[in-house]
């Protein structure tokens, strides 16, 4: 399975995503510069943290005009697995390609930590791998982070099952319903503000985050065998 | 439009040069050297390339003192950074700088600054920065305006490292009443390079193309080195507009091109516009080449209009440097700022002249040799003179302070904000992007991985002020014994250090004794442990309204971590390991937390070192560690055993400590004796240990009870959950900041 890093300008997670498919999980991956007009040899698109455009607008706002995303757009459109982390989940939602937006944390402060996560949703390309209700250590990054969405959008969030992670004990940045992550309707773009790439190792803390990057690699097998 | 500039006659007539802070004397030194007056841009030139944040006028004297070599030291000071090599044809390359002044008046800028100025010193040198450190000092976070310093600091360094994606992984912090008025803001920055790419700041090959490259000039930081040169006043706050404004976007996008730029056989030299931003860089890469510089000002990028020469050659405008590159190969060059979207200008070329030479309008406005701004000014010996208060405070006796309650003196010290977790600090800053930290801050060193091979990388910041001030010679040997005991405990060998000297005004002879004296110290200690000075940066006049801080020379030290296997950290592992302390201690109580604690001030004596026993007993506990015999080990510091035993509890999951320890309970507890330990081992590793670590006491046990037993000869001297000692030592600060002033 060959993977797309994204590199915006501002970004400064890719290396940590494309370490992590590389050394970890031994599959096929690039980075790819944001001017990038063609996304077709991908079979996955990982949009990486960071600060794409150095984010003094809104956060992701003006990774939403490059040429790149148009192309992210597309592959979504096709079914490709699209994952978006921390500064990648906002330029998703800003792309219109999950529903609600990331405000700033509830302290008003940058914040670093491992934090656990409960995996509420194990039937996805992207969760497979986990039990159901599994509680996984992963680090969060960020200043904006808190998700928002209105009442109507997180009806249908529940209704389809598309809140993936939650903050389970400490809600570190105020989100609503504690959600850290969520999928789209047809079930192949997930956005999530802690960084699974972070936990790919256990000399760095945890490899609770690879079964997130396993569970894409089986489904896509299963389909192209 | 620019107003009319003085006339050179009005400017030595009017003295208009004192205003940038130059002597007379040294003013007659420029006329002598350049034959004539200066201009009112070579004036500017002069003044802040000898001023003594760009001279070193001051303090070179001392600076010639360290120990700079060794055969680990690819590159030594002089350069952007220093380099030290960790085999494999790989080096490790680091530097700490202040910004204490703009961080005095605008906080959150001048520490963002601070930051970014550092990181261009690393990545100028070719190397990728891969970790950042700090070393802060604040006053007591009892002022609204101490706690604003304190949160806009902090808010200034996350801001700026975090977006550039830079991990900021370690660094330590202390609060005093002396740091109130003029905080200390250190940054450290350390760099991973392979040997082949290793970059000079060097003008070299007579015709070849000067290039302006990053983000354009603006009138901002003019003359914020000579600012940074003079005392803080009431009126400094009118010297904001000496303070830079950062943009760590842009710095990306610049550190990404160079570190592409460096790979390009077209590169000849590159050096960050820093401090005396155009002026430093042009004529230090001229004097150093042993060439000369000209270029046109016309065609440097301007953000301002209406710049005059004098303005742009003193700006401090941000995320900009200076590249030398071969004849006919501009355009390369350009191609890979492009990529970025950043300039890169042929501003000038290089000549064999020797001068510096700037053309603006269609006019040669300066002409001046690049070796009188860059290696030719005045170095002063500055008269020593042993402050009255050093005799009065070594004539006291070291005696035991009188404590009622253990326990509630512990819990005390746990709450000082010098000794309290920092994590409402560190948890602001992302210390783990470029995942490559294997021992993140909270423990003694911070611990990175050399992605690709099995070494590590130990960093730590360190300087105990207060010793320093008590007696500056034994202070400078623990401040750099105690850095290298980080590195040691969490499996590193000391490879080298970097310093920054934060001092008074040393123009009065008792600030310029502890000067002199606490680099003897330093001196002294780096010898004996094996770690030269490979560079650093000295900050002088860190004085308001008159009132010095303590004298805090900042060691940073970097050291190697062999293998991962040895990486160690500070908390306790398993229950039933046996705890041991290594070191005597002695009645030592000047500067120590606890004296600060009862009697609000410090006096006496600092607690003594020998170098010898120091070298001898970091040996032994490397040794141990590569034997993997150690499951913790912890260095003794501020708060005596009695902290350091509570600290390998609290991020222990559900362990605890029993111990005994001998003789008066206040000294065993309390005291800031040096050279100690606090070292855990599976019981049957203790009898491999001990043959390798014989003056090693047992002292207890890990228990699996979360609680914390201290015993002394006469019964329980502390007892409590680690619950409780946890939630005192870590909600100080978070307290602290909240409350009301």
């Amino acid at each position: 399975m060959k993977f797309a890093v994204l590199v915006f300008p501002g970004s400064n997670c890719d290396i940590d995503m494309y370490h992590a498919i590389k050394d970890e999980l031994g599959e096929e991956v690039e980075y790819v510069w944001h001017d990038a007009t063609d996304l077709s040899e991908f079979d996955g698109i990982l949009v990486p943290g960071g600060f794409s455009y150095g984010d003094y607008l809104r956060c992701g706002a003006m990774a939403n005009q490059s040429n790149v995303m148009v192309e992210v757009k597309k592959a979504a459109a096709e079914g490709k697995p699209v994952l978006g982390v921390c500064n990648g989940f906002q330029i998703l939602t800003e792309a219109g390609l999950l529903p609600g937006a990331l405000l700033r944390n509830v302290n008003l402060k940058f914040m670093c930590r491992t934090v656990q996560l409960k995996v509420e949703n194990n039937n996805t390309l992207f969760t497979n791998q986990y039990e159901q209700g599994e509680i996984i250590n992963i680090p969060i990054a960020h200043g904006e982070g808190n998700y928002f969405c209105d009442e109507e959008t997180l009806a249908n969030l529940k209704a389809n099952n598309q809140i993936v992670f939650t903050y389970s004990g400490e809600n570190p940045n105020g989100s609503l319903e504690d959600i850290a992550g969520i999928i789209n309707e047809q079930g192949n773009v997930l956005g999530m503000m802690p960084h699974p790439e972070r936990a790919a190792n256990e000399i760095l803390g945890s490899s609770d985050g690879l079964a997130l990057f396993k569970s894409i690699v089986k489904q896509w097998r299963e389909q192209h065998v | 439009m620019s107003k009319l500039e003085p006339t050179a006659e009005q400017i030595k007539e009017q003295k208009l040069y004192a205003d940038m802070g130059m002597s007379d004397e040294e003013f007659e030194l420029a006329c002598n050297i350049i034959g004539r007056i200066p201009n009112w841009t070579e004036t500017g030139l002069f003044s802040v390339m000898w001023s003594e944040h760009c001279s070193y006028k001051n303090s070179k004297p001392v600076l010639r003192k360290f120990p700079t070599k060794g055969p680990q030291v690819l590159q030594g000071p002089g350069e952007g950074a220093g380099i030290v090599d960790i085999g494999d044809e790989q080096a490790v390359v680091f530097k700490m700088e202040s910004h204490n002044h703009p961080s005095a008046i605008e906080p959150y800028q001048g520490a963002a600054t601070g930051v970014g100025g550092i990181i261009r010193d690393v990545f100028s040198m070719g190397a990728r920065p891969i970790a950042m450190l700090n070393s802060l000092r604040f006053g007591e976070l009892q002022s609204e305006r101490g706690k604003y310093l304190f949160e806009e600091v902090v808010a200034g360094i996350a801001g700026y490292g975090n977006c550039i994606g830079i991990p900021t992984v370690g660094g330590e912090i202390q609060f005093d009443p002396c740091y109130e008025g003029n905080p200390l803001v250190n940054a450290m920055c350390v760099g991973l390079i392979d040997h082949k790419d290793i970059q000079r700041g060097i003008a070299a090959g007579v015709g070849n193309t000067v290039m302006y490259v990053g983000a354009k000039t603006g009138r901002d930081g003019i003359h914020g080195a000579t600012f940074s040169s003079e005392e803080l006043s009431e009126d400094s706050e009118e010297k904001r507009a000496a303070v830079q404004v950062g943009d760590p976007f842009m710095e990306k996008l610049l550190l990404e091109a160079c570190l592409e730029v460096v790979k390009s056989d077209a590169l000849v030299g590159i050096q960050d516009m820093g401090a005396a931003g155009l002026t430093s860089s042009s004529a230090e890469m001229a004097s150093k080449a042993g060439t000369g510089v000209e270029m046109n000002l016309d065609l440097v990028p301007q953000r301002e209009t209406g710049m005059t020469a004098y303005e742009m050659m003193l700006s401090e405008s941000q995320e900009r440097m200076l590249i030398v590159v071969k004849h006919g190969r501009e355009e390369e060059i350009k191609a890979i700022f492009d990529k970025y979207g950043l300039d890169a200008v042929a501003i000038g070329r290089v000549t064999d002249d020797k001068m510096l030479r700037l053309l603006h309008n269609g006019e040669v406005v300066a002409e001046v040799p690049a070796d009188a701004l860059a290696e030719d000014a005045p170095v002063y010996h500055k008269p020593s003179k042993e402050p009255a208060y050093f005799a009065e405070f070594q004539a006291i006796e070291n005696v035991e302070p009188e404590v009622a309650d253990y326990k509630e003196t512990l819990t005390a010290l746990l709450k000082a904000p010098t000794v309290a977790s920092k994590e409402w600090v560190y948890d602001q800053y992302d210390y783990q992007v470029r995942t490559n930290t294997v021992v993140a801050p909270g423990s003694d060193a911070a611990v990175l991985r050399v992605r690709g091979t099995n070494k590590g990388l130990a960093m730590t910041t360190d300087c105990n002020s207060r010793y320093i001030y008590l007696d500056p010679e034994t202070g400078g040997k623990i401040a750099v014994a105690e850095a290298a005991r980080n590195i040691v405990v969490s499996g590193g060998e000391p490879l080298a250090i970097t310093d920054c000297l934060n001092f008074g005004n040393p123009e009065k002879p008792e600030i310029f004794w502890q000067l002199e004296k606490s680099a003897d110290g330093i001196s002294a200690a780096c010898t004996a442990l094996n770690a030269p000075v490979i560079g650093g940066n000295v900050s002088l006049y860190n004085e308001r309204s008159g009132e010095a801080v303590y004298p805090t020379p900042t060691i940073g030290m970097v050291g190697l971590v062999k293998d991962l296997s040895h990486v160690t950290t500070q908390e306790v592992k398993n229950a039933g390991d046996v705890i041991y302390l290594i070191g005597d201690s002695k009645t030592e109580f000047g500067g120590s937390e606890l004296q600060k604690l009862i009697h609000g001030k410090i006096f006496g004596q600092a607690p003594s070192i020998d170098l010898d026993v120091e070298a001898a007993r970091q040996k032994a506990i490397l040794s141990a560690i590569r034997s993997g015999l150690v499951e913790s080990a912890h260095d003794v510091s501020e708060g005596g055993v009695a902290v350091a035993l509570a600290e390998t509890t609290f991020s222990a999951k559900d362990l605890g400590i029993y111990v005994t320890l001998e003789g008066s309970a206040v000294t065993a507890l309390f005291s800031e004796s040096q050279s100690r330990f606090i070292v855990t081992v599976k019981e049957e590793n203790a009898g491999e240990f001990e043959d390798i670590i014989p003056e090693a006491k047992k002292i207890g046990v890990v228990t699996d009870d979360a609680k914390i037993t201290i015993n002394g000869d006469a019964g329980v001297l502390v007892e409590g959950t680690v619950e409780e000692f946890r939630s005192a030592w870590k909600g100080a600060i978070p307290c602290l900041v909240k409350s009301e002033a």
